[in-house]
């Protein structure tokens, strides 16, 4: 059999998912790829896969997998949520922690829990994982039934094919100061149909809270809030659509377009947030509050310069973590200091 | 910015954030300014600039993707500046579709609804659209989606006041001065007209997409019989269509 996880249980909507599918829109085909590429960007990273392979996208509430393989070396980054190693020849489970690489054998369970304080969290395994690249990608796109594991969300049953059968013994690593807050203002460029709207429409996008609702999905982020008026008429002539395009229907309520947005479409776009934001947008749940801030494509293309050194310089903050061995050592000599526990899992003893 | 953009007849720049942007040339449909935006497209592609991801033409516009770390929205503005001169809007030779088409009111559902709104009988309908040719001005919204041009005036009405929770890959449909054929299946608020047994998409082929933008189509009439027994070869991977020459 190939090596493989074996999904026990399929949370919410758990997709393969890359950096997308290019150079096919002109054939209507979305682009798809993971919603916050950031944080699939460190979960490649902590366990030695190149940035953009694909990983596992767990949106709400994870799955539970067990490692049908003879070893795997995983890592999770993204929204918060209880994450479980159990069964296997671990006598007791342990836990996973964000940000942090672990090697798992076969027989091992793994089970994800509710996510909170985000909509995703990216699962990587080490070598990525053995589906068909379909059109140069990947990702998932379930409304086309392309990509991923049979151009669907994973299922209970299913085995998710590992490229590597096993994974070597080796010091697992975490990754310090990655900033996974949103901004206080997700930052937009105007256009390209601003002038399609009434002048109190634009002030009220810079201006006014919008709430995330419940009828987001990886297509659109619907918001709530002040309605934006158009002042001649709703209908365009479709064009092509940019990510972060924020299209206004005859409701006036904006939908930020995401990853697996129509390539072309037929209502005004007020604005389109910009690249180095729409990460953190990807992660917002469902009553989280965005305000906008309207910025100057200078500032946008500096954003976005200012974020790629950042993610490029995320090798060099990748730490050892301690072997559960040596942890034990340090907490028998200070067996008394109950904080002296989480200084001693953070690193080195002061 | 560049006078060019100011000059009448002469497409504008208009940002889409900081990795699109949009060259449009104006708000029609027409044959004209999809052959202009077309052209630009081959343009774009054949000048290879570094950064450029993939382009979109639809019906009146240009969709250009780029890497914003590879060049910036200005550099990108004064690559696509000289190639904005002189495109030509005259239609280039490209390739012919004849889609089998079945007009049988089990499945061209809205037509006996459409020949109403019209005034005219359900057969004038058919032989209006069916003799029609179509230009495909656009391929989106979904894999494959063709929206045609060259709708008869006489067929023109607003889409359906209620959309359909589902409409089946294949259906042949129209609205305003447009038909569309729905590539999988769908929401849509169309008319359904027809259906093709055509699959214009299709992952066993290279390209999945049957049709391109620039691309001919006209609609020949079959039965149900022939219709059912062409969606069994489509469905085994058995038909294949051949595209003719355009017609001048």
């Amino acid at each position: 059999m190939k090596p493989a996880l074996r999904l026990l249980s399929a949370g919410l909507l758990t997709t393969l998912q890359d950096r997308g599918r290019f150079g096919y829109q002109q054939l209507g085909i979305p682009v798809s790829g993971a919603l916050d590429p950031v944080s699939l960007g460190a979960a490649n990273l902590l366990v030695g896969n190149p940035a953009d392979t694909a990983a596992l996208e767990i949106a709400y509430q994870g799955p539970s997998l067990v490692v049908d393989a003879d070893s795997v070396r995983i890592a999770c980054v993204g929204a918060a949520a209880p994450i479980e190693i159990v069964g296997g020849r671990a006598r007791a489970g342990r836990r996973l922690a964000m940000l942090e690489s672990a090697r798992l054998t076969r027989g091992e369970e793994l089970h994800i829990g509710a996510l909170t304080g985000g909509a995703v969290l990216y699962l990587a395994a080490a070598g990525g994982f053995d589906v068909p690249c379909v059109l140069g990608s990947r990702s998932t796109l379930v409304r086309a039934g392309i990509g991923g594991l049979d151009g669907r969300a994973l299922a209970v049953g299913d085995r998710l094919p590992l490229c590597q059968a096993r994974a070597a013994e080796a010091e697992e690593v975490r990754l310090a100061g990655l900033n996974l807050a949103p901004p206080p203002r997700f930052r937009i460029m105007l256009g390209p149909q601003d002038d399609y709207f009434t002048p109190q429409a634009l002030a009220a996008l810079s201006q006014a809270s919008y709430t995330v609702t419940p009828a987001s999905d990886r297509m659109g982020m619907r918001l709530d809030g002040p309605r934006l008026g158009h002042s001649k008429g709703y209908d365009i002539i479709s064009d092509g659509i940019a990510p972060g395009a924020i299209q206004v229907p005859g409701n006036g309520l904006p939908i930020v377009l995401l990853a697996d947005r129509q390539t072309t479409g037929g209502y005004p776009k007020i604005a389109t947030v910009i690249s180095a934001d729409l990460p953190a947008l990807g992660r917002l749940t469902p009553g989280a509050h965005v305000r906008f801030e309207v910025v100057s494509i200078e500032a946008a293309e500096a954003a976005r310069r200012a974020q790629a050194t950042e993610l490029s310089g995320l090798a060099q903050r990748l730490s050892p973590v301690p072997r559960p061995a040596e942890i034990d050592e340090s907490l028998l000599q200070r067996a008394n200091l109950v904080s002296g526990m989480v200084d001693a899992l953070a690193g080195d003893a002061p | 910015m560049t006078a060019a953009e100011h000059l009448p007849h002469r497409p504008r720049f208009l940002a889409a954030g900081d990795t699109a942007l949009v060259v449009e040339f104006g708000d029609r449909v027409d044959a004209e300014m999809s052959a202009r935006v077309l052209a630009l497209a081959r343009r774009v592609e054949a000048a290879g600039i570094a950064g450029v991801v993939e382009t979109v033409p639809t019906f009146r516009s240009l969709m250009v993707h780029y890497d914003p770390l590879t060049l910036t929205n200005a550099e990108l503005r004064a690559r696509l500046a000289p190639l904005l001169a002189d495109l030509s809007g005259e239609v280039p030779a490209g390739r012919h579709w004849r889609l089998p088409a079945c007009y049988d009111a089990g499945l061209g559902l809205d037509l006996a609804e459409v020949a109403a709104r019209t005034g005219l009988s359900a057969a004038d309908v058919v032989k209006a659209h069916s003799g029609a040719p179509f230009r495909v001005y656009m391929v989106g919204f979904l894999p494959g989606f063709a929206y045609l041009g060259g709708l008869p005036a006489a067929l023109e009405l607003p889409r359906r006041e209620n959309p359909r929770l589902k409409v089946d890959a294949g259906s042949i449909a129209i609205a305003m001065a447009m038909s569309v054929i729905y590539s999988i299946d769908s929401p849509g608020g169309w008319n359904v007209l027809a259906r093709t047994p055509v699959w214009l998409w299709d992952l066993r082929r290279d390209p999945a997409a049957l049709v391109s933008a620039g691309d001919t189509v006209s609609f020949a009439p079959i039965s149900r019989a022939e219709y059912d027994e062409l969606a069994g070869k489509a469905q085994a991977g058995e038909l294949r269509l051949t595209p003719q020459p355009q017609r001048a």
